[in-house]
Formats: structure tokens, sequence, C-alpha cells
């Protein structure tokens, strides 16, 4: 808990607009009877941010995002959006729009009907209804199902209708709630591009759900990765890969996952392993988080793709030598098994790359390029 | 490794030799297909023979019948039994037929069929969208109700009934008769019966209707995403807004099969029927009882069957134009019924 | 917006959610005639029967304490003797029955039979029907001079007797046959669907160790159906302990009080005999032969399913 108010509060970038904050969550908390869903949970979101909710399932994001939309009563603490305290508003009064996940579209009314229905329970004049749907209609480009069922609709022509029904409300908060996962991986790549274009032409604050790593490092402007009801890192795609605060979060971030070595930090160098195979590293050029770091256990992580090989290991700062054990082509790139300090570690190689088991494979290691956690905390050092 | 590779010698002569070859040839008259058939159809007849017997015999006249048996069919068709069933039976004092029965059944199933689904609708609909704290403990006595025999509750609601009769009366009254007096006229108390009248029968059959249509359209709404729901709060529908706009237009086939399973079981009731009305309003299932078993007079079988068969047209009519919807009806009631 | 100030003031307070008791008032309006009608009809009613069952109520209740007085005098009653010797015979007949002739129609409409429809069809539309229909038909067919004791008689065994609506020795028998013909269709649809429900792969893998049909269904299928049949047992239960309606149609009761039941019994206490009192004993004993076949299956059903 400690380590996520810190975080927070200390290395979150400041929201993009001066204006305000668009969404701001303050102490809240969710039970449903005995079991806390989510946990003093405080998030500040700024005007046109688009903020992505990461985490596995049950972690609470979505729990979260439906208390922002008011469709779940918190236990305590308190919803604003806009300036207002909205926790007691009824969905439609908080100036959201909400994309669901099974886009939700109503079945027995045409595309019209659906992204009409929240213009017309609001009473609002018939002419502002057809400017409106015509728009929404245009910018995602819907035009000619206007007239259709949701039944006679393809999955992606669906969330589209779905995007459009938040569109029309012509709000300032868009809720997308994991909208692409019930959708090919074509498709969903494809509606992951219009989706950051909508974004960028319409500049409005959205925070959209998701357990895809892919949609939240493309899409959004900070990540906040959730697990058991509390951020654990809130903070741009780039510091969320680069700099994990913690162990958790530098083991959820990445594909293939990142390595880990456990072993000493010794005067400002890291030792693992015994007489065979074990590592030295010199954390030389390593940003540490706190000034002074003492010797302790540590555990530290290097991606797969920054592990050095072919003509540049010469120049790395760090050298080894491991024995190839398996290797994984996978067109583009190739993943090559190894064990360094007795543990697993994968590297990253070129597609291009021939290498065979049994192969002896030199490396470079740069330790600016890694990580450095406390064994016993799990934090970052 | 050696043995694995295929032999030349056992595929040749597999291909050679003119062994079984495309699908297994199938007798369709195997005995055990005679056997399954035969079971089914014999079955079938034993099913089918009460239906056979009444109407045969319901188109007979009472010369044939004292000469025949129940199952030989009509030498000379004729009609007159079911006008007489209809129109000319006698119960009691009365002779007009079944036809006084019929429209009182139908009477009575019109707004009860309407009232008891409009609660259950609703009560499904707020128990699936809207729990509150509770709700669900008075839905589970409900449905724990539906097991009670009915001979348990019958007396309670003869002074329910009879009672919350007088109650409105008088509630009316105080407030009726000073302001027709006060604008002169002849002012008579007014007075709401509910034991032994219509409407109380109306209410009876709503409420014990109540526990599998509050089931079944729990059950229902339940199986609507609650995406959807959502949807339709952020876009500001309310609690009527979303019943009306939403769900209403969504349950369309539930509501059939809410509908057949309650015409049936109205229309077929009797238990209710005897203990909630008077003679001049009887149910026509009620009216028939008292034609067939009637003591006085010669026992006409062929006005007995037409009138059973006319008391039976109404729900085999559902029954066979429905189909499968019955089936779903029942399989739902079924569950926990 | 008179909290408002709250955001010039931040951090120090916790920002709390206030109760509100008036919040979402539709929800409790819409259920009122279910509550009323679950606590007043269902639970009231029932606690009221039960409680004036100890009283002597004869043309009206009244609140006259006579214990078990009721209850001495009910069991030393011979009609209720006899009713409740009917309902044992009648119901240990039907349940057997009706569980047997409505599995074994599933299971033969399960093999893939044509015009499976058209059998189903056939086999439920008695079910359809009132019992008052049922009963009045069969009253017909098992007619000693023109129904089937006539027709046998007719082809020459003359000394065939079987009149069991006018034989007090088997005049169950008689109403038995009528509840079976229109019951058993129900059962069969509840558990052909129950045989539909069972994984494809299980006939497969019978048919791969080489398990004879019958055997599949009697060691591996009927196993696996046990809620089915435990739903089939619990719908056949409670519809025999309300056996009121085929009883008044075939034989009001007769000969004498020989197929008497005991809702015949409540019913005749009730609104023939002006004896309140017996009744509301009688149909309190009803309502505990109910309580005996539900609570044990819903201590099978719901216990045991926290337990696993």
């Amino acid at each position: 808990m400690t380590a996520t108010l810190r975080i927070a509060e200390g290395h979150s970038p400041a929201p993009k607009s001066e204006v305000g904050h668009s969404v701001q969550v303050k102490d809240l908390d969710l039970q449903f009877g005995a079991v806390k869903v989510l946990n003093d949970l405080n998030l500040d979101i700024g005007e046109g941010e688009f903020l992505v909710l990461l985490g596995p399932s049950g972690c609470g994001k979505s729990t979260l995002l439906n208390c922002i939309a008011g469709l779940l009563e918190p236990t305590d603490g308190q919803i604003w959006i806009k300036g207002q305290n909205v926790t007691w508003k009824e969905p439609n009064e908080r100036g959201i729009g909400m994309v669901f996940q099974s886009y939700a579209l109503y079945p027995q009314m045409t595309v019209e009907g659906n992204l009409s229905f929240g213009l017309k329970n609001a009473r609002m004049p018939k002419d502002e209804i057809r400017r409106r749907v015509a728009r929404a209609a245009e910018i995602l480009q819907i035009e000619p199902l206007l007239q259709r069922k949701p039944g006679a609709l393809s999955g992606g022509q669906r969330q589209r209708v779905a995007i459009g029904r938040a569109l029309v409300r012509d709000v300032d908060v868009f809720l997308f709630d994991e909208p692409l996962s019930n959708l090919d991986a074509k498709l969903r790549a494809d509606l992951r591009v219009e989706i950051k274009r909508l974004h960028q032409q319409l500049r409005n604050t959205m925070i959209y759900v998701t357990h895809d790593q892919v949609e939240a490092m493309t899409l959004a402007d900070r990540i906040a990765i959730m697990k058991g009801g509390v951020i654990m890192q809130l903070g741009t795609p780039d510091e969320i890969y680069n700099r994990p605060q913690s162990l958790y979060v530098a083991d959820f971030i990445g594909s293939p996952s990142m390595n880990f070595i456990t072993g000493h930090l010794e005067g400002g160098t890291f030792k693992a392993g015994g007489m065979s195979g074990g590592v030295v590293l010199p954390m030389e050029g390593y940003r540490f988080a706190t000034p002074q770091v003492g010797d302790r256990p540590a555990v530290i992580g290097i991606r797969p793709e920054h592990v050095i090989t072919g003509e540049l290991v010469a120049s790395a700062p760090v050298t080894h030598e491991v024995t190839v054990e398996l290797v994984e082509p996978m067109g583009s790139d190739t993943l090559v098994w190894a064990q360094v300090a007795g543990e697993r570690f994968r590297i990253r190689m070129d597609g291009q790359a021939r290498v065979a088991p049994g192969d002896r494979l030199p490396i470079g290691i740069d330790p600016s390029r890694a990580s450095l956690f406390d064994k016993k905390t799990e934090d970052r050092l | 490794m050696a043995e694995f590779s295929t032999n030349p010698a056992t595929l040749g002569a597999s291909r050679m030799d003119d062994g079984p070859r495309g699908p297994r040839p199938r007798r369709v008259l195997s005995s055990t297909n005679i056997m399954l058939y035969g079971t089914l159809i014999i079955v079938a007849l034993y099913y089918l023979l009460p239906l056979y017997v009444m109407i045969v015999t319901s188109l007979k006249d009472m010369t044939e019948i004292r000469m025949g048996n129940v199952f030989s069919p009509p030498v000379e068709v004729t009609f007159q039994p079911w006008v007489k069933a209809w129109a000319e039976a006698c119960t009691g004092v009365n002779c007009d037929g079944l036809s006084r029965g019929f429209w009182n059944s139908v009477r009575i199933l019109i707004p009860s069929v309407l009232l008891s689904i409009t609660i259950a609708l609703i009560s499904g609909y707020t128990l699936s969208k809207w729990k509150f704290k509770g709700s669900e403990i008075f839905f589970a006595i409900l449905i724990v109700g539906a097991f009670i025999p009915y001979q348990v509750m019958l007396y309670p609601i003869v002074i329910l009934l009879r009672d919350s009769g007088i109650g409105i009366s008088n509630a009316i009254n105080t407030v009726w008769l000073p302001v027709c007096e006060t604008f002169g006229g002849e002012c008579r108390r007014v007075r709401v019966q509910l034991f032994g009248s219509l409407s109380g029968l109306v209410i009876v059959h709503s409420i014990f209707g109540m526990p599998i249509l509050t089931l079944l359209f729990r059950n229902y709404f339940a199986s609507i995403p609650e995406e959807l729901f959502k949807a339709a709060r952020v876009d500001g529908a309310g609690f009527w807004g979303i019943l009306f706009r939403i769900m209403l237009p969504m349950s369309l086939p539930i509501l059939v099969v809410a509908i057949i399973l309650q015409v049936t079981g109205i229309w077929n009731d009797f238990l209710f029927g005897v203990v909630y009305t008077r003679a001049e309003a009887y149910p026509m299932t009620v009216q028939l009882n008292n034609i067939v078993n009637s003591v006085q007079g010669i026992k006409e079988y062929n006005v007995n069957m037409a009138a059973t068969l006319l008391t039976g047209l109404v729900p085999l009519t559902i029954y066979f134009v429905s189909g499968k919807l019955f089936v779903r009806g029942i399989a739902a009631g079924a569950v926990k019924g | 917006m008179t909290t408002l100030d709250a955001i010039e003031a931040p951090g120090e307070q916790r920002a709390r959610r206030p109760i509100r008791p008036f919040h979402n008032i539709w929800p409790k309006i819409a259920l009122t005639p279910m509550i009323a009608t679950a606590l007043v009809v269902f639970l009231g009613g029932t606690i009221w029967t039960v409680v004036y069952s100890f009283t002597s109520s004869g043309l009206l209740p009244r609140t006259d304490w006579v214990g078990f007085a009721q209850y001495q005098r009910l069991w030393s009653t011979p009609k209720w003797n006899i009713a409740i010797r009917n309902l044992a015979f009648f119901g240990v007949f039907s349940l057997s029955f009706t569980l047997v002739i409505g599995f074994t129609l599933a299971a033969l409409l399960d093999r893939k039979i044509r015009g499976e429809a058209v059998f189903r069809t056939i086999f439920l539309y008695p079910f359809a029907l009132s019992f008052i229909v049922t009963g009045l038909v069969w009253q017909w067919i098992l007619n000693p001079e023109f129904g089937v004791q006539g027709i046998v008689r007719s082809m020459g065994w003359t000394s065939f007797n079987f009149d069991p609506l006018h034989n007090p020795d088997i005049v169950m028998l008689g109403i038995l046959i009528a509840g079976l013909w229109q019951g058993t269709g129900l059962i069969m649809v509840i558990m052909l669907a129950g045989l539909r429900g069972i994984d494809e792969d299980i006939w497969k893998a019978a048919r791969v160790d080489g398990i004879p049909t019958w055997k599949t269904y009697v060691v591996v299928i009927i196993p696996m159906m046990r809620p089915v049949f435990v739903t089939a047992i619990v719908l056949i239960s409670s519809g025999i302990i309300k056996l009121y309606d085929l009883v008044v149609a075939q034989t009001s009761g007769g000969p004498g009080i020989s197929s008497e039941v005991p809702a015949t019994y409540v019913m005749t206490a009730m609104f023939g005999g002006q004896n309140l009192g017996q009744g509301f004993a009688a149909s309190t004993m009803m309502l505990l032969f109910v309580a005996a076949i539900l609570v044990p299956w819903a201590l099978l059903e719901f216990g045991g399913r926290k337990r696993g």
C-alpha cells in the first residue's frame, strides 16, 4: 500500500492537460460481503488522458470501472468527475459513455435506435438527436448500417455501434470495459488503431480496461497495473516497461516475460550462482531508486530482448557464455532458452540467427537496462 | 523399427481381397427395430384410446351405445349430443348446458391470466435485475410455499377475501356516502364482494400462479446479459424504462410460455372453482363434473362424453398448436412446481 | 452543489458515503404484491391453519384450545385411516410405475426414432387435460356394462370381473390407471431432457468398450441422471399428495368411503361437514407429509452442495 502511494506521488507524470482533473477516485472501498474487491483506492486522471487499467482477471479493474460508471455502489469513498462529486449520481447523470465487452446492443432496436436511445431518454430535441447520430455514424463509418438490427451485424460492426452509442452522448469521459476481447486477432488490431485515432481526434478522457498488454502499451498515456484491488504501479508505458517498480509488475509486463536471477547485491555489484556458471554484474550505469542502497539479497531482472548477441557482445559492459538448450523460431525473431546461474534464461535473437541446441553462445548484458529488486520486499532498488 | 514399416504383402492382400467395403449394410426390419417401433406404437395406441373413446361415444345416439361397447365406431353419426351438452344439459335447476360454464371460465381466465402474468413479470424482473437486501428471502418463502398443499391455505384465504371485501366496502362507503348525500339522490351502500365472486377467484389464481411464473420470469431475465442492463442505465433508463423499452420487447417467447402455462392451468382448475365461487359462477370443469356425476335422471353417456370433450377442447387446442412451447412451459414448471 | 467545498479541503478527511434509505424505491414497491403473498398468504395462512388445528372450531373458527384432540380424533376416524391407506397404495404404485414407464418411454424415444415428435405429442397430450376430464373418460372406459369388462365378457369369457370403480377392494386401481395415463407423459419429457443432456461421448465410450445398450442405461446413464430422478420424484410425490380432482370425478370417494384420500377428507370436513377443526388438523397432516418429502430432498440438494 505505501508503495502504491509513493509511486502515485513520486513517479507518475503530471496529467497532460493543466486544465484539471477529469476523473478522481478517492479512498474507494468496495466489499462484497467479507470480500474486499477494491481497497482504499486513489486515482487521478487528467483531462484528455487515455488511462488503461491493466491486470489479470479478478484484480478489480472492471469493478473499478463499474464504480466510476455508477453501476456499482462503493462501500466507501468518492468518485469525482469534472470537479463534481458524482458518488450518488445515476450513471446517465455522470457525463460518461460506456462500451462493453459483449457490445450490449439492444437487440430489438435498429442501429439508429441503439444510438439514439440514451438521447431520447434525456428528452433531447429530435433535430439534435439526428445531427449527433449522423456525426457518430460518419466518424465510425457505419452510415450504411443505421437501419439494420444488431443481429445482422458482424462482430466488428457491432463494436463500432457500441462505441457510437458512447460517442453520441457527447460526453467528456469514455469508459471501455474490455471492448475488443470478443473479437478475433486481426479485427482486434484494426479496431485498436481506430480507438487510438478516435482519441487523437476527440481528445476525450478515456478509461480503458483490458488484460491484453499489447492494447495497454499501444493505447495508453498512462497504465495502472492492478492486483488484488490495489494499483501496483501507475505510469507511462515506457516507465512500466523499462522501470517496473516491483517484481510483480516486471513479471506481468513483457512477452516473453523477464528473466529473473536471484543473488546478492554487494557493494554495488550483483553476484549470483556458485563456482560454475555464476554471474558477476557490476551495476555501473544503473539508476538506483534511492541513492544509498546497502548490501542485501536481491533479484535482477533482464528482458530477453535486452540481452546482447552477435557482434555487439564484444562492446557490452558484461559478457557471459551460455549453452543453448532449446530454440523456438517465431519468424520475426527467435527465442533461445539457456541457463544462467542455474536459472532459466531466455534470449531473444534475430529471426535470421542460426543456432542449434548444444551451441555455445556468447551474450552481453547492459546493467543500466536491467531492473534490480529487493528479494524480501520485491520493490525496485 | 523394421516391424512397423508397411508390409507390402498384407497391403496388397487387403486391396485385392473382396472384404467389407463402404458402409455396413443395415436391415430396416431388424429385430431391434421391430421391438422398438412395435412397443412405441402399442403404447401410443393406448394413450390415444381415451381420446378415441370420447370422440366415438359423443357421435353415437343412446340406442347405439346400449347395443355396442365403448370402442365400437358409430354406425350413424349424430351431433345431437354435442348440441345438448352445450345448450341443454342440466345441473340441478339450470338446464342451459355447459355454455354457461364455458363463458364463466372465459370470464375467469382473461383477467386471471393478465393479472397473474403482470405481477409475476414485474416481480421476476425486480428479482433478477434490481435485487435489494431481503428480496431473495421473500422469493425463497414464495417458492417453498408452492409445495404446500392448497388445502392448508384454503380457509385462511376464504377469511382474507371476505374480510378484505368488507374492508374495501367500508373504506369506499365512508368516502362515497357523504359525497353522494350532499348531492342528494338515492344513495346505496357500495358492496364489494371478493369471496364467492369472480374477482375473488381471479385473485386466488394470481396468488397460486405466482411462484412458478415469478420463477419463470426471474430465470429468463437473469439470462439476459448484465451488460445490456448496464448500458441502458448509462443511457438514462430507469426501473420502468428498462422494463418496458428493453426487457419487455425481448420477452415475447417467455410471455407465450407463461400464457400457455396459465391458460391451461386456470382452465383445468377444479378445486379453487369449487371453493371460491357460487353455483351461478362455476367454471366449466366444475359444471362438467356436476353434469356428468349428477345422480338424477338416466345417464346419457353420449352427452357426457361430448361435454367432457368440449371442456378438454381448449387446452387440447393450445397443446397441439403450441407444441414445443407447451413442453418448454411445463418443463420450466416441472423444475420447481 | 453543497459538497463543492470538499474539493478545496483535500486530503485531511476521508471521503465518506452516507446512507440513503429512500434510494431506489421502485423495486421495493414493485415487489410488494409478491412479498405480501409470500408473507400473508403462504407463511401467514399456513401458520393460521396449523394454529387453529389445536382448537375445537366447528362451523366457524374459534380460539378454544383443545390441544391434540383434533389429531386424536382424526387418527381414530376410519375414514381418515382409509384415506391414508389409499394414499399409501396410490403413492407407492404411482411413483414406481410413473418412473419406470416415463424412463422407458424416454429411453425408447432417445434411440434416434423416426417420428419422435409424433410419439412425444401423443404421450404428453393427456397432461394438457383437466383431471376432471381424465377422470370422466376413464369412468366411462371402465364402465362395467359397455367398457372393458363388458367387452371381455362379450368375447366369451363371461365370468371376467373387472369393475374397479364399483369394487371397494380395487377402486384405487381404477384411479391409478387414470392417474398414470395422465401423468407419465410429463415424466417422460423430463427424463428425455435428462437423457439429451448426457454427453454424447459417454455413448461412444460405451460402444468402444462393447457395453450392451441396456447395460449402458442401467450402469452408466441412470446413475448419471440422479438429479433428474430426484426432481421427478419430488414432482410426482407432491402431485400424489394433492390428488383430489381425479377422485372426485371418478368416484366421489366411493363406493362408500373406500376411495377417500386426505384431500377429499379435508374438503368434506371444511366445506361439507362444518367441522373446521378436523379439516385444519387433516390439512396440517398433509403439510407434514410434504415436509417429510421436501426436507430430506432439500438437505440432499442444498446441504450437500455446500460441502462439495
